[in-house]
């Protein structure tokens, strides 16, 4: 992208740093599938796969922290070098927040099974375009990311708003079926707990394109009206 | 893959709250090219000095950033062999015409050079040497001068007791606020700072940069530095220059937070290749 450094170990501690962002990133979109899996089908072994791998990607948050903080140190970067350092330091955040969302929805659908509220396509149902629509947008923020694709990065932030929507409508159509039949409350609780862990997930992966954009051209867009200016 | 870095690094709705001050420019070089006998050092610098800013120049050795800082007072007049053509602008004058003084110009233009260069004489007498030439003073009005010249470079509190002692028995940071001191003590508009912590260790390093932003307050200062992060500190406005020619110019936080030009972006990350 840039050239490369005239210090090769500079360059080495920068790939070093990508590829742990790329792996907690994989990690996190695996455990996002696997917990919208499992709360469709039920699979607890598949949940417990999921809570348990929060704890690598808790584990990579803290050593990309360190490494950054190394980084900084060290080398004093400036310019394109000190944007994609403190992005990188954002993305963990809200890569790790995903992880915890993802956690959040598997620890639901486990708890669901548990009370014997069957799994079934009733409640899967309710989340399947959400969920759908959250994964794209997941594996496009990642890829944004990884390419510093600024135009992918864009597209990211009108996407948010639809699962924003689709979010609220869930929320309408949930309260509906619990007036008209309070047995179904709980379930349909939990089933919104689990569409909101997505809408976050959808948020975390906007902020990762507002990442992007602000590496590639300098501007912080963040709380702005970027996103509908733009077309 | 050439990035378009167009915008401002500030988030939009906080760089628009806040009014830009006006500028005023006190030098301004226009078509300056500089020989060293055939050597072209400066090809075609184009620039504007701002009053009471910080203006840091930076760039690889050989660049031309000390040969146009000396530019600034003529100090090449001292070569022979060393020609400059076009115009700097100084108070409505060329400085470069012929019928300039000098000697007034560099009073009013005071360099600092990298190694600290005291005056073998009494601390006192280094501070007011420059003042004699210039002004007819009491010898009270002197002691006066002195005094301040001494608490604006902020060393009196450390020499008021051994004024008569030699300028070169203070440590090298102290030598180095005395030369500055000796500079402030004739009035000037202008501060040019060659390197003028290379020679020094952290602390003193520190003392002059706290130094530099005191002092913008009344006076412009030009400072060649090799230490990037000192430019990106002290400095308000950065000039980027390159084998004679200046490549970028502009305010230090967008220099170094999202430079307009690859070639700075390269050199400020240190991709030098």
């Amino acid at each position: 992208m840039a050239g490369e450094h005239s210090s090769k170990q500079y360059d080495l501690d920068l790939e070093g740093i990508r590829s742990k962002v790329l792996l907690m990133g994989g990690l996190v979109e695996t455990q996002f599938q696997d917990a919208i899996t499992c709360f469709r089908n039920g699979d607890i072994e598949r949940a417990e796969k999921v809570i348990k791998s929060d704890e690598e990607v808790n584990r990579l948050e803290v050593v990309l922290d360190d490494t950054c903080s190394h980084l900084i140190v060290k080398r004093q970067p400036a310019a394109n070098d000190l944007r994609t350092v403190m992005a990188t330091i954002k993305a963990i955040t809200d890569l790790e927040r995903i992880g915890d969302e993802a956690t959040k929805i598997a620890r639901t659908a486990k708890n669901m099974h548990e009370r014997g509220i069957p799994a079934g396509l009733n409640h899967y149902d309710i989340i399947r375009s959400i969920a759908a629509s959250t994964g794209d947008m997941l594996h496009d923020a990642l890829d944004a990311f990884a390419r510093f694709d600024k135009e992918q990065a864009k597209g990211l932030i009108a996407k948010d708003k639809l699962i924003d929507q689709e979010f609220a409508l869930i929320l309408r159509s949930s309260i509906t079926f619990m007036m008209e039949d309070p047995r179904t409350i709980s379930a349909a609780l939990d089933t919104l707990w689990v569409a909101k862990a997505i809408e976050r997930i959808g948020d975390h992966a906007k902020n990762i394109g507002e990442y992007v954009i602000y590496v590639v051209e300098g501007k912080d867009i963040r709380h702005t009206d970027y996103g509908s200016r733009q077309s | 893959m050439n990035m378009p870095l167009t915008a401002p690094i500030m988030n939009e709705s906080a760089a628009a709250a806040q009014p830009a001050p006006a500028l005023e420019t006190i030098i301004d070089i226009e078509g300056l090219n500089f020989y060293y006998g055939a050597f072209q050092g400066l090809k075609n610098i184009n620039l504007k000095i701002h009053d009471k800013k910080v203006t840091a120049f930076i760039g690889p050795s050989g660049c031309g950033k000390s040969t146009l800082l000396r530019t600034l007072n003529r100090m090449y007049d001292l070569y022979p062999g060393q020609r400059a053509e076009g115009r700097i602008m100084y108070r409505d004058k060329n400085i470069l015409d012929a019928d300039q003084d000098v000697n007034l110009l560099r009073a009013k233009v005071g360099m600092v050079f990298q190694k600290p260069t005291p005056f073998p004489m009494s601390i006192y007498d280094n501070v007011a040497f420059g003042v004699r030439l210039y002004e007819n003073m009491s010898k009270g009005e002197l002691d006066e001068r002195v005094e301040w010249a001494l608490k604006k470079a902020a060393l009196w509190t450390e020499v008021k007791d051994k004024l008569k002692q030699s300028g070169l028995s203070l440590s090298g940071g102290q030598q180095q606020r005395l030369c500055i001191a000796r500079g402030v003590a004739v009035k000037p508009d202008v501060l040019l700072l060659d390197e003028p912590t290379s020679a020094l260790d952290p602390i003193s390093t520190v003392k002059i940069e706290e130094l530099i932003h005191e002092l913008k307050q009344e006076y412009t200062i030009a400072i060649v530095t090799h230490n990037m992060q000192q430019a990106a500190r002290c400095s308000d406005y950065t000039a980027y220059m390159y084998l004679g020619e200046l490549v970028e110019f502009g305010e230090t936080d967008l220099i170094f937070l999202n430079p307009t030009k690859k070639e700075t972006q390269d050199y400020i990350t240190g991709r030098f290749g």
